[in-house]
């Protein structure tokens, strides 16, 4: 049984740049430990003979030829931004990083 | 108390990670088809894909991969027969996906090395650099940080994106540490990043304009007591943007180092920012809370695996290895190892190059780019190469002076000319008028002058003070505007003095 502790979820939440509660802690460990419960579920019919795979399809190689193909204009680019300047998306301070 | 660089490399031994990020010169990004060309108006080149719009789906570009693989090949690595992309997962607005697409386990390309040469004292030495991993990622978006005082990041109330950038195809090429360089790893260092720089561009993979960013290097560095295993705590600089400002870091950093450590300090790991202006590092992201990126396998693109005939394909249009290459010019033009060096510093080896398979001499074609060329472009404070005079106008000029239609002097007013932009020599060699005043007759009225005008001085020529003769030689020289050719001059007025 996988066990998503508190710590866990106060450490993704960072890594995230959420904030949360500390109810909200509390309850979304034991959510978080029910939901990984259930995927681990697949690993119980997965046997030794089927490769961890990280596609559903056992494909290699799809390409595309390096061809230009017609952009966003920056509106359309632009258009779902929650603030803009300058044809530019706008975004809060970004503390402590650069 | 801090140590000298001398008393430093005494006690202490410097390691050395780089990190070279160069951008690959495709036409359309890694995942999507938008331009990639440097400079368009912000947020002009993006898509859902680059945007990370939900339901978007990336496409690998086929020659990316070729490219990257070719990078491998260059580099003396061998190529995984399968591997993957990976997320990177942080939360930054420079990525509008919230994950770069990098590699992590299973890069493209692996343990490879490159050969570069350094001047030290006992003669010039063969360092070998380790390389650990070449892998595929993109490349992030430019932010721009608006308000507060300086501009920079801190004390900025806001940032703006533009996502041009992002999803552009970037290579990472990082070494394994490097030690045994001792007091020379702030030149390995420079040596190396342009050895590749050398050799991306002889790929044709890149532009790799460090001043652009489309060729980038992170130093690691760290000190350990000569003779101990463990390695010391590393700092990262970040994207030092010239040859120069690599070494220049690195020395930096080792004296940084060092005087923490002798006031018994100790070195924190952090990124720091070179600073081109100082000379110096300053502190940037800590990394004493380690990096968690979270990698998985990305589940919206397939494996890579090269296929064999496709590797060696590749590997069979390799170009000549710019180490070779030069070994080679060096040899078929006889120039001793300074004035190649002069030639690889001021970036002109090509044009010398081509100048010669022109026609030109090559020591006339070496002496007008290091020379004339050379001194127009430090005065303007740019590569020679980005002047616009060719290889061609050079092998013309220096054809013409073989022709005695020019001398060297005009000649400079022609090459002058072709970098003002006025034109073609020859076109800049009638538009001026100019011409080389060889008629005897003409240049003799303008020596008896130049002997009127100064009798005393003739006098000592007579007198067999051939030295003299310099000061009419120069009468003449200005009586014909310097159209005359000055060898010519002094044999004829020598002979009019009675001294040849």
């Amino acid at each position: 049984m996988s066990k998503i502790t508190r710590a866990d979820v106060a450490n993704l939440a960072r890594l995230a740049r959420i904030e949360m509660t500390e109810d909200e802690l509390d309850h979304l460990s034991s959510e978080l430990s029910v939901i990984l419960d259930a995927v681990a579920r697949v690993q119980e019919v997965a046997g030794k003979d089927v490769p961890p795979t990280s596609h559903p399809l056992p494909m290699t190689n799809v390409f595309r030829e390096d061809e230009n193909r017609p952009s966003l204009t920056p509106d359309e680019a632009l258009s779902g931004a929650p603030a803009k300047e300058e044809q530019r998306f706008k975004v809060p301070k970004i503390l402590g990083e650069e | 108390m801090s140590l000298t660089y001398e008393k430093l490399i005494d006690k202490y031994e410097p390691v050395l990670g780089l990190e070279v990020h160069v951008e690959l010169g495709t036409k359309s990004k890694m995942f999507c088809g938008c331009s990639t060309v440097f400079g368009a108006e912000p947020n002009t080149q993006t898509c859902p894909v680059c945007l990370g719009l939900p339901g978007a789906l990336p496409v690998v570009n086929a020659k990316a991969i070729e490219y990257t693989i070719a990078i491998g090949l260059a580099l003396n690595c061998s190529i995984a027969p399968f591997s993957r992309f990976a997320r990177k997962n942080y939360f930054y607005p420079d990525m509008p996906k919230n994950f770069q697409t990098s590699q992590y386990d299973e890069p493209i390309c692996f343990g490879g090395y490159l050969d570069v040469k350094v001047d030290t004292d006992e003669g010039v030495k063969e360092f070998r650099i380790e390389i650990e991993r070449v892998h595929m990622e993109e490349d992030t978006g430019k932010s721009l940080h608006m308000g507060g005082a300086t501009g920079r990041i801190h004390g900025a109330d806001y940032s703006l994106l533009d996502y041009n950038r992002a999803g552009i195809p970037l290579v990472e090429i990082v070494t394994k540490p490097v030690a045994g360089t001792g007091k020379y790893a702030p030149e390995v260092a420079r040596a190396y990043v342009s050895e590749l720089r050398d050799i991306l561009r002889s790929l044709g993979v890149s532009d790799v304009k460090m001043e652009q960013g489309s060729l980038r290097c992170d130093a690691n560095v760290s000190l350990r007591l000569i003779g101990a295993e463990k390695l010391g705590t590393r700092s990262e600089t970040k994207n030092v943007n010239s040859l120069r400002s690599v070494e220049r870091a690195v020395r930096s950093e080792m004296l940084r180092h060092a005087a923490l450590l002798e006031k018994g300090e100790r070195v924190i790991q952090e990124t720091r920012h070179f600073h081109e202006d100082t000379g110096d590092t300053t502190p940037g992201r800590s990394k004493e809370q380690a990096e968690d990126y979270r990698y998985f396998p990305e589940p919206d693109l397939v494996p890579v695996a090269p296929a064999k005939d496709w590797i060696e394909k590749i590997r069979a249009t390799l170009p000549e290895k710019p180490s070779a290459r030069r070994t080679r010019l060096q040899e078929s033009w006889q120039v001793p190892d300074k004035e190649m060096a002069a030639m690889i510093n001021a970036d002109v080896l090509d044009q010398v190059e081509q100048t010669v398979n022109l026609g030109a001499d090559p020591t006339r074609a070496r002496s007008w780019w290091l020379g004339e060329i050379a001194r127009i472009a430090n005065e303007r404070e740019l590569p020679a190469s980005s002047l616009p005079i060719t290889p061609n106008d050079v092998a013309e000029v220096v054809a013409l002076i073989g022709k005695g239609e020019l001398t060297d002097k005009l000649a400079r007013q022609v090459v002058e000319g072709v970098i003002n932009g006025e034109g073609r020599p020859r076109e800049i060699i009638e538009k001026r008028g100019i011409k080389v005043v060889s008629d005897d007759s003409a240049l003799m009225a303008a020596i008896v002058n130049s002997i009127k005008a100064q009798p005393e001085v003739a006098e000592k020529v007579r007198g067999g003070h051939i030295p003299a003769a310099g000061a009419l030689i120069g009468a003449v020289m200005k009586e014909t505007k310097g159209q005359a050719d000055a060898a010519k001059v002094r044999e004829l007025l020598l002979k009019h003095l009675g001294q040849a």
